[in-house]
């Protein structure tokens, strides 16, 4: 009984997410449009279903990658082998990215758009091919982000010399870049640290600037995703010099 | 439906075998300590694999068909000039695709579950200075304003790089003057709030716009609204934290004021 009430509660919060969207979305359809959206039926059957996976999803996540999560970045914290830190730091950052849904899904419209445009070949391998480059970039990237953010709280950097370094290397490439990935790269950025990601790298650091002594966790704590929003736009853009 | 919903089952399989990999590896292999209740952490694993199949599709279904939709008919040319005038179409046609970007953008992150988490943090942190509201407000008016002017650029087609490049001129300047607490929570509450339903919505409201308004191309113009939603909250966290500071140095030098002339 107790399960089902809570299976019921965590629906609830998920449909809760959707709740503005279609405020928004039916505010503007009833009272400025005065229209129905394209395709009404299969739209109400795809927000169940993602209110049934985001669900799903979230009582997956804390029944055992939280938990899991948590605990290890928290053990490996306080062990206190950098080396091990260091590659612990790499293969969550990987990891997580690789399993975001938010990701996959922009990545996948993403390819659609380039095949469209003729920027790829319009077959299913080379969009299949382009969109996990891009999301396999993207991980790869946000691993060496977090890798580097826990380095910076080891060693005690401070954070905006990093950032604004980051930024001059952004504009650079941006000058090489193909015009066809620039905006991608920049919204890649953002893409990538949500659901998974966050909490779990939001914990190591937080974790860890709680172990070390010296540190203040609001000034060393925060800033890993900081980092994780910013490298995914420098190696999406070589991505794209290499191969559009 | 059924096909697609297997397809994505076997695809979000193979997406989530690594971090599995990853945890187990660490917790067996270098920590050398057995998992605990495993029973319970491999149901949720197959958990999460179920339900970021059904998200996927329903993503499909649903949210990107949402934003293309809103995109296409708050762009045909009836509703931009009831009047039926064949004037070309400028920048102030398209305001309520502006208002509605921004209305997106401000409720989905009022509304966002780990904002309000990273609020609450941010609360304790700092010994109560940074307000959970203030913070909260502060960051949706940056994503509202965020998707609202990344709309803007799309309709009249300037490069990208332009509004970023002058966004992040703008965040160096503040990191200079803003108090130095709050540095790190800006940078990172600009990738925070952008969450797994507004992103594809998002996504598809900019690919829709640069496929109806003429001249643009989907593949230069569309993408760019999530890296404007990053953005911005960015400078309104801090402008947020300046102007906490700034009030509450008005109201010491205001109260030493006081007790200055009351001392007289």
């Amino acid at each position: 009984m107790s399960a089902v009430l809570k299976l019921l509660t965590s629906m609830f919060s998920s449909f809760k997410d959707l709740v503005p969207i279609i405020l928004v979305v039916g505010f503007f359809e009833i009272f400025i449009l005065q229209q129905a959206p394209d395709h009404l039926g299969s739209i109400l059957i795809g927000l169940m279903f993602i209110v049934l996976g985001l669900t799903f999803f979230v009582f997956g996540l804390e029944m055992g990658l939280f938990p899991i999560g948590e605990s290890l970045a928290e053990a490996l914290a306080r062990k206190g082998s950098v080396f091990w830190l260091v590659i612990f730091s790499f293969s969550l950052g990987f990891g997580t990215t690789l399993a975001e849904p938010a990701l996959t899904a922009v990545a996948n419209e993403a390819a659609k758009v380039a095949a469209e445009s003729g920027a790829i070949a319009n077959d299913e391998t080379s969009l299949d091919d382009y969109a996990m480059g891009l999301r396999l970039t993207v991980a790869i990237s946000v691993g060496l982000a977090i890798l580097l953010g826990v380095i910076r709280i080891l060693k005690g950097w401070p954070i905006h010399y990093i950032i604004i370094g980051g930024y001059v290397l952004v504009m650079i490439l941006t000058s090489f870049a193909p015009p066809s990935i620039i905006g991608i790269a920049y919204d890649s950025g953002g893409v990538t640290t949500s659901t998974i990601t966050v909490p779990l790298v939001t914990a190591l650091g937080v974790g860890l600037a709680t172990v070390i002594k010296g540190r203040n966790p609001m000034l060393d704590g925060f800033g890993l995703i900081a980092f994780a929003s910013l490298t995914p736009m420098i190696f999406v853009m070589v991505y794209g010099m290499i191969f559009l | 439906m059924f096909y697609q919903l297997l397809e994505t089952l076997l695809l979000t399989a193979r997406d989530v075998v690594p971090i599995a990999v990853i945890l187990f590896g660490f917790q067996l292999g270098v920590l050398k300590r057995p998992i605990p209740n495993w029973r319970k952490v491999a149901l949720g694993f197959v958990y999460v694999i179920i339900g970021l199949t059904f998200f996927l599709v329903g993503l499909e279904l649903a949210l990107f068909p949402i934003g293309e939709s809103m995109a296409n008919q708050l762009t045909t040319p009836e509703f931009l000039h009831p009047d039926g005038s064949l004037t070309p179409f400028i920048w102030q046609d398209y305001l309520w695709v502006y208002i509605f970007a921004a209305a997106i953008g401000f409720s989905t992150t009022i509304a966002e579950p780990s904002l309000i988490a990273v609020a609450i943090k941010a609360n304790e942190v700092s010994g109560g200075t940074i307000g959970i509201q203030g913070l909260r407000i502060s960051v949706a008016i940056g994503v509202a304003f965020g998707i609202s002017l990344g709309c803007f650029r799309i309709v009249v087609g300037d490069p990208i790089h332009y509004y970023i490049m002058g966004g992040y001129i703008i965040v160096v300047i503040q990191t200079f003057y803003a108090p130095k607490m709050i540095i790190p929570l800006a940078y990172d509450s600009g990738g925070v709030t952008t969450s797994t339903v507004t992103v594809p919505l998002v996504a598809a409201l900019g690919l829709g716009l640069a496929t109806n308004v003429e001249g643009r191309n989907p593949l230069i113009d569309g993408f760019g609204l999530i890296a404007f939603a990053s953005l911005f909250p960015i400078i309104s966290v801090m402008a947020y934290a300046q102007i906490v500071e700034y009030i509450s140095k008005r109201k010491a030098a205001a109260k030493q004021q006081e007790e200055h002339t009351d001392a007289l």
